[in-house]
C-alpha cells in the first residue's frame, strides 16, 4: 500500500497496478452490461456487484484504501444485499418482459440518458476546469484514513450531519408507514389467550377438519356433525360452502 | 527489553518488500493453514463435544480419530453430486466458492508472527497488512453472505430459500454490532492496521506498585472490556454457530440453506463455516488478546516475543477461543428467531453505542487536570446513580387468591374439580407393591450394567 502511495502521488504507474487495472477494467465493463442485459432480476444485480467490486478495488488502487474498502462493505455488501432480499422474495422468475408499453420509450430513454451524460459531463468539466490538483501527497499527509476524517468531522460536518439525519428520517419514515403498532390492551398473553379459548361459549377444542364425514375430501365441502347437521366451523370463512350434487356423488361407471 | 520488542514490531512499511516466492509460500501457508485447521477443527469439535456428553467421540480412524475428518471428506467428494432440476445452474455452482473464498482472504490479514529471517529475508509473519486492514477483514465477511443467501436462492426451493435470506438478515445484524465494537479498538489503538493493532497492545504503561514495575494489561480484552464480549457475542452470530446457528437450524428448517446441496459442494460450505469459525478466532486474537504477544507470565523471559516462538502463543490462543465456541455449543440450546434479533438490535447495539461514547469522553478529558477529571467523571457518575435510585418503582400488584380467581370465572365456565380434593390410594397398587420382592437382592450382576 505504502509503495503504491508513493507511486502514484509520483504521478507513475507500477506494472502490478497496471495488471489489475487491466484484468478488472474488462470485468467492470462486463459487469455493467450485463447488469443492462440480463433478464433476469437476481442475474441482473449480481453483474451490478461485480461492477462494484471492481469498482472498489480501483480505488484501492488510486492510493484510496479507506473509500475502496466502504465501497465494498456498504455497497456490494449492505445495498446490494437489500437488493437481492426484495428480488428473491419477489420470486425468481420475475423477469422483465421487453414488450415497449410505452411507443418510442425505448428511444426516448437513449436520448434522455445520452443528454443527462453529457449535462453532468459538461458540468464536471467547467467546474473543474481551473482547478489545479493538490496531488496525493498533501491529501495523504496524515494518513489516509486520517485526512478523510479530518475533512469529514471539521469542514463538511454539517453536510455529513444533514445526511444522516435524512437517511435516519426515511429510515423512520418507512418504519412509521409499514409497521403496525399493536395497542397495549390488545396484546394477548398466554393467559388472556387461555381464558379466551375456556371462555363459555367457544369451543376449546380443534374445529373439525372439512370433508370429514362428508361426500367428498374438499376443503369447500363442510363437516357433517354427528346428526347430520353441516357444520359451518369446518370450512375457512372465504370459501362459499358447496355441497356436491347427487349426479356428482354418483358412480361414474367408468370402474370395471 | 523493550528495545526488543520494537524492533520485532512490523509496521506498514515493512510490507510489500518480499520477492514473489516468498510471498507464494505465505499465502500457500495461510491456505493450508485454514485447510488444516478445518480438517483438526472438526475432530476437535466432535471429540470436545463428545467429551462434554461423556461419550468417546470419533476414535477409530487414524490415532485418537484424528483422521475421521480426512476419511469423511473422501467419502463426501465420491457422493452423487445432485442439482436440482429447478436451480439456477451458475449462481448454484459459484454459491460455496464465494462463501470458501471470503473465509480464507481473511486470514491473509491477520498477522501470525512478528519479524522473523525466512530464507535470509527479514519479512513479518504475515502475508500482507494494508492501512485498513480490518475494513478488509469486514468486507470479507460481508462478501461471504452472499454464498449463502445465493446459495439459499439458487437452490430453487423454498426450505433453502428461507433458510438463506434468514441467516443473511441475521449476520447482516450481527455485522452492524460487530462493526462497533471495532470502533472502540481503532480510537484505543489509533490504527486500523492489524499489525499497528497488535504493536499497540504491546506497549503497556508501567505501573509504580510499592516499589516494583508492574506492567498493567495492554490487551484490548481488558482495556475495552464491553466492546470484547460484544464482538465474540457477534463473532458466534455471524459465524453461525450455536447457540445462533438458526440458518440451520436442524430441527425447523431440514439444513437451511445448504439442503439441496451435496457432495464437495456441500463440503465447501463445510470448510467455510469451520475457516470462518477459525478466521474469526484469529480476528478476536488479533483484535484484543494481544495477537501474538505472550501473555504474562511468559513475557518474564525476554525471548518470548522475538522470533518463531509467537506463532505458538498465537496459535494457543486460537485454540483456546475455537474451544469456546466449541463449549458454547456443547453448553447453550438454540435462540429462537426473534430472540436472537432482539439481543442484536435492542441489547448488543444500544449497549455498543453507550460504550462508544462513554470511552470518547474518556479519551477527550485526558489532557485535563485532576480536578477537571474527578468533576467530569464524577458529576455523570453522580446524575446516573441519582437516577438509578429515585427511578420510579413498579406499583405491586395485589396478588389475587386463587379462591378469588375460581370465584371470578364467568358464568358456565369448564367445571374445576374440589381445591381439596383428596385421590384415595389404588387398591391395586397396594397390591402391586405388595407381592413384588425387593429390586435389588434378586437382579442379578449381568444387569447391573444397564
Amino acid at each position: 500500500m505504502t509503495t503504491q502511495t508513493v507511486l502514484a502521488a509520483a504521478g507513475g504507474v507500477s506494472g502490478g497496478e497496471e495488471v489489475t487495472f487491466w484484468i478488472l477494467a474488462p470485468l467492470a465493463l462486463i459487469g455493467a452490461i450485463g447488469m443492462v442485459a440480463a433478464r433476469n432480476a437476481v442475474h441482473s444485480a449480481l453483474w451490478l456487484v461485480l461492477t462494484m467490486l471492481c469498482l472498489g478495488v480501483f480505488y484501492v488502487l488510486q492510493a484510496g484504501p479507506f473509500i475502496g474498502m466502504v465501497q465494498i462493505i456498504v455497497y456490494t455488501g449492505a445495498i446490494m444485499m437489500l437488493f437481492l432480499f426484495v428480488l428473491m422474495l419477489v420470486g425468481r422468475d420475475a423477469s422483465d418482459s421487453l414488450i415497449e408499453t410505452l411507443r418510442g420509450q425505448r428511444t426516448a430513454a437513449i436520448l434522455l440518458g445520452l443528454g443527462f451524460a453529457g449535462l453532468v459531463g459538461g458540468g464536471l468539466y467547467r467546474a473543474l476546469e481551473g482547478t489545479t490538483a493538490a496531488g496525493l501527497t498533501q491529501a495523504n499527509a496524515e494518513g489516509n484514513v486520517q485526512g478523510i476524517a479530518r475533512l469529514l468531522f471539521t469542514k463538511y460536518v454539517f453536510a455529513f450531519e444533514l445526511t444522516s439525519a435524512l437517511l435516519i428520517t426515511a429510515a423512520v419514515g418507512a418504519m412509521v408507514l409499514a409497521h403496525i403498532e399493536r395497542r397495549k390492551q390488545d396484546k394477548m398473553d398466554q393467559v388472556a389467550t387461555m381464558k379466551a379459548r375456556f371462555r363459555p361459549g367457544n369451543y376449546p377444542g380443534p374445529k373439525p377438519g372439512p370433508g370429514v364425514f362428508a361426500t367428498s375430501s374438499s376443503v369447500a365441502t363442510p363437516a357433517r356433525l354427528p346428526d347430520g347437521r353441516l357444520s359451518e366451523r369446518s370450512t375457512p370463512e372465504i370459501l362459499p360452502v358447496r355441497e356436491l350434487t347427487a349426479q356428482e356423488v354418483s358412480p361414474k361407471g367408468t370402474d370395471k | 527489553m523493550n528495545a526488543v520488542y520494537l524492533a520485532q514490531d512490523p509496521t506498514l512499511a515493512d510490507f510489500g518488500r518480499d520477492p514473489w516466492w516468498l510471498v507464494l509460500i505465505k499465502i500457500v501457508f495461510a491456505f493450508v493453514f485454514a485447510v488444516l485447521a478445518t480438517l483438526l477443527g472438526v475432530w476437535f469439535e466432535r471429540r470436545v463435544v463428545g467429551y462434554m456428553q461423556v461419550r468417546p467421540g470419533p476414535n477409530q480412524v487414524g490415532p485418537l480419530g484424528l483422521l475421521q475428518t480426512l476419511a469423511d471428506g473422501l467419502k463426501m467428494a465420491f457422493k452423487e453430486d445432485i442439482l436440482p432440476r429447478a436451480a439456477d445452474k451458475v449462481v448454484f455452482f459459484f454459491a460455496p466458492t464465494i462463501s470458501v473464498i471470503c473465509a480464507v482472504t481473511a486470514l491473509s490479514v491477520v498477522p501470525f508472527g512478528p519479524m522473523v529471517s525466512i530464507f535470509g529475508h527479514w519479512t513479518p509473519l504475515q502475508v500482507t497488512d494494508v492501512s485498513v486492514a480490518v475494513l478488509v477483514l469486514l468486507a470479507c465477511s460481508s462478501m461471504g453472505i452472499y454464498g449463502i443467501v445465493l446459495g439459499g436462492w439458487a437452490s430453487g426451493s423454498t426450505y433453502p430459500l428461507l433458510g438463506g435470506l434468514r441467516s443473511s438478515a441475521q449476520m447482516i445484524s450481527y455485522e452492524v454490532a460487530m462493526g462497533l465494537s471495532i470502533v472502540a479498538v481503532f480510537m484505543t489503538a489509533g490504527t486500523m492496521s492489524t499489525s499497528g493493532i497488535v504493536a499497540a497492545q504491546g506497549d503497556a504503561t508501567q505501573l509504580t506498585l510499592f516499589g516494583t514495575e508492574i506492567p498493567a494489561p495492554g490487551w484490548y480484552a481488558i482495556l475495552l472490556l464491553p466492546s470484547f464480549v460484544i464482538f465474540f457475542i457477534a463473532t458466534v452470530g455471524e459465524t453461525n454457530r450455536a447457540p445462533f446457528d438458526l440458518p440451520e437450524a436442524e430441527s425447523e428448517l431440514v439444513a437451511g440453506f445448504m439442503t439441496e446441496y451435496s457432495s464437495l459442494k456441500f463440503a465447501l460450505f463445510m470448510l467455510s463455516e469451520y475457516v470462518a469459525m477459525v478466521t474469526m478466532s484469529a480476528v478476536t486474537t488479533t483484535l484484543f488478546l494481544g495477537g501474538w504477544r505472550a501473555p504474562w507470565p511468559i513475557t518474564l523471559w525476554e525471548g518470548a516475543n522475538s522470533g518463531w516462538w509467537p506463532m505458538l502463543w498465537f496459535f494457543g490462543k486460537v485454540i483456546a477461543l475455537v474451544f469456546v465456541f466449541v463449549w458454547l455449543r456443547g453448553t447453550l440450546p438454540r435462540l429462537r428467531y426473534d430472540q436472537f434479533m432482539r439481543f442484536g438490535w435492542k441489547v448488543l447495539l444500544p449497549i455498543n453505542l453507550v460504550w462508544i461514547l462513554v470511552l470518547s469522553g474518556l479519551r477527550s478529558i485526558e489532557d485535563w487536570d485532576t480536578r477537571g477529571k474527578l468533576i467530569a467523571v464524577g458529576v455523570p457518575a453522580g446524575v446516573l446513580l441519582l437516577v438509578t435510585l429515585l427511578w420510579p418503582s413498579r406499583k405491586p400488584q395485589p396478588r389475587v387468591t386463587v379462591q378469588e380467581q375460581v370465584n371470578n370465572r364467568p358464568h358456565g365456565s369448564f367445571p374445576l374439580p374440589p381445591m381439596d380434593l383428596q385421590i384415595p390410594p389404588s387398591p391395586r397398587t397396594r397390591r402391586v407393591v405388595a407381592e413384588r420382592e425387593p429390586a435389588n437382592v434378586t437382579a442379578g450382576s449381568e444387569s447391573r450394567e444397564v
